[in-house]
């Protein structure tokens, strides 16, 4: 078992098309960087700086993380990551 | 001739050019207009602009648009009204209403943003333009996309009462009533947009459209004498009419028509629907969306898209953000009624009764020029009122039953 990664649409060029991924369990900037050496890009698209981008929400088991640990939420075993752009709406 | 450069991603930094498109496709950042401010320096003065139509477009270099402007020639420029009466009652030395529950041609600040949406679907060629909405914005889509000749798509939640609907029915847009709830909409909405080449103002035009929510500051500079005030009250939903009125201020100080800015931004919110104001008053940068419970339905956007830039725009300028139940909107509405004869929308009533707890707990001070942005009519949320006004006196039509009621009427005073 590992961690199961979402990757969203505009991101899966990267995971050759692959909606589901496997992660590394640690914290989220690992996983991040880790899958980074398998699809290079990646934590480009994600991070800057060892923090996540600001219109990229990251939940760990339909938790979002900037209401974990953010950055160093630690993932385990089985955990469900999904990876999801936030598309800018709204009106007023 | 238009002084657009192009778009640039708010986040990274990265330009794209002019497009019918909003994301980053990098980082998922949102897109913004970028402009060439020495060339739009050299183009207007403050006389200029003064001899022009007192529309929204008399700040057309600051609008991002490349033509003439092509709807919306009647909107914009309501009145600044100063409102010594309110400003008595709630003990502040100046202070002024900009008024737009008088927007032509649908009264409510959309139809600034909507004009500048439309000119520009004309000048992308697009024949169909739409939105996601519950109220003013399908009102402001529905009656301009009439006049300017687009096909129109309306999507709503199918649960929306009757009553709010035929304000946007009487224009004979396409509506499209969703069995879900807003949310639900909007999240059909983007894929919509996504499989079909229209207009949607508040997705793939948004850039665009967001620009029109400036005009409401540069007048306010204009109105004032050329003089920016010291404080600005606010309404959020989505918080990006705050950032909005603030970058209007900081262009008209950036090409030379302000000499001066000190103004402090305030946010204004309901509790119901408050996550901007929790996040400034808690002093964090993290917008923690909430499901909204609130009779100022205009603004219940509970994941605000510019949450995050428009507290820092509050923090920033040294402003606050304050939020009021929904008593404090209803006693708010009805305030501004009776001292001021403008009948405001609910939120309106949020941005009022945050005022006035802005100004009783001192982060507004008593000295000093204060401006409340009232953006939308209160005829058409009338409900919110029922049960809270005044009654009539009934009488027989004769005047001694007149005079009875008279004398009671006497009495009470």
């Amino acid at each position: 078992m590992a961690v199961k990664v979402r990757i969203p649409t505009p991101l899966q060029r990267l995971t050759q098309g692959k909606e589901e991924v496997e992660g590394s369990v640690g914290t989220i900037i690992s996983l991040v960087n880790d899958l980074d050496q398998k699809y290079p890009g990646l934590a480009d698209r994600v991070s800057e700086n060892g923090k996540i981008r600001r219109f990229v929400n990251i939940y760990v088991n339909d938790e979002d993380i900037r209401f974990l640990n953010a950055e160093e939420t630690s993932v385990k075993d089985g955990d469900e990551v999904s990876i999801v752009p936030a598309i800018a709406g709204g009106a007023r | 001739m238009g002084h657009v450069k192009g778009l640039k991603c708010r986040e990274c930094g990265r330009e794209y050019p002019v497009d019918p498109i909003y994301v980053c496709e990098f980082c998922f950042g949102p897109l913004e207009v970028a402009y060439d401010y020495k060339s739009i320096a050299k183009a207007i003065t403050r006389k200029k602009i003064e001899q022009r139509p007192q529309t929204l477009w008399r700040y057309r270099e600051l609008l991002p648009i490349d033509g003439e402007p092509q709807v919306g020639l009647d909107s914009g420029f309501t009145p600044l009204v100063k409102a010594d009466n309110l400003a008595q009652e709630i003990g502040i030395d100046e202070l002024f209403v900009k008024d737009d529950t008088v927007v032509h041609p649908t009264l409510s600040f959309k139809d600034r943003v909507v004009a500048v949406a439309l000119t520009k679907a004309k000048e992308f060629d697009f024949d169909t333009v739409a939105c996601a909405s519950t109220g003013n914005l399908a009102h402001s889509v529905s009656a301009h996309g009439a006049r300017a000749g687009f096909k129109r798509f309306i999507f709503i939640p199918a649960s929306l009462e009757a009553s709010k609907i035929v304000a946007s029915l009487v224009y004979e847009p396409n509506l499209i009533a969703v069995d879900g709830n807003y949310d639900e909409v909007n999240r059909l909405c983007s894929e919509v947009a996504n499989k079909y080449r229209w207009a949607f103002v508040n997705i793939n035009i948004r850039p665009f459209y967001a620009e029109g929510s400036k005009t409401i500051g540069f007048e306010i500079v204009e109105q004032m004498g050329w003089k920016a005030p010291d404080h600005i009250v606010v309404p959020c939903a989505s918080g990006s009419l705050l950032t909005k009125v603030w970058k209007a201020l900081k262009e008209f100080r950036q090409i030379g028509i302000l000499k001066e800015l000190d103004t402090k931004i305030f946010g204004a919110q309901a509790t119901g629907c408050g996550p901007i104001v929790t996040a400034v008053k808690a002093g964090t940068d993290i917008i923690r969306p909430v499901k909204p419970n609130t009779i100022a339905k205009s603004l219940a956007i509970g994941n605000p898209a510019d949450g995050f830039y428009a507290s820092q725009v509050i923090k920033e300028t040294g402003g606050y953000a304050e939020d009021v139940s929904d008593q404090e909107i209803i006693d708010a509405i009805k305030l501004l009624a009776r001292t001021e004869g403008i009948f405001a929308e609910t939120a309106g009533g949020v941005t009022l009764a945050s005022a006035i707890k802005l100004i009783k707990t001192g982060r507004i001070s008593r000295e000093g020029t204060t401006v409340i942005c009232i953006t939308g009519n209160g005829l058409k949320t009338q409900e919110a009122l029922q049960g809270h006004t005044a009654m009539p006196h009934h009488i027989k039509p004769s005047l001694a039953s007149f005079e009875e009621v008279l004398r009671q009427i006497t009495r009470g005073n």
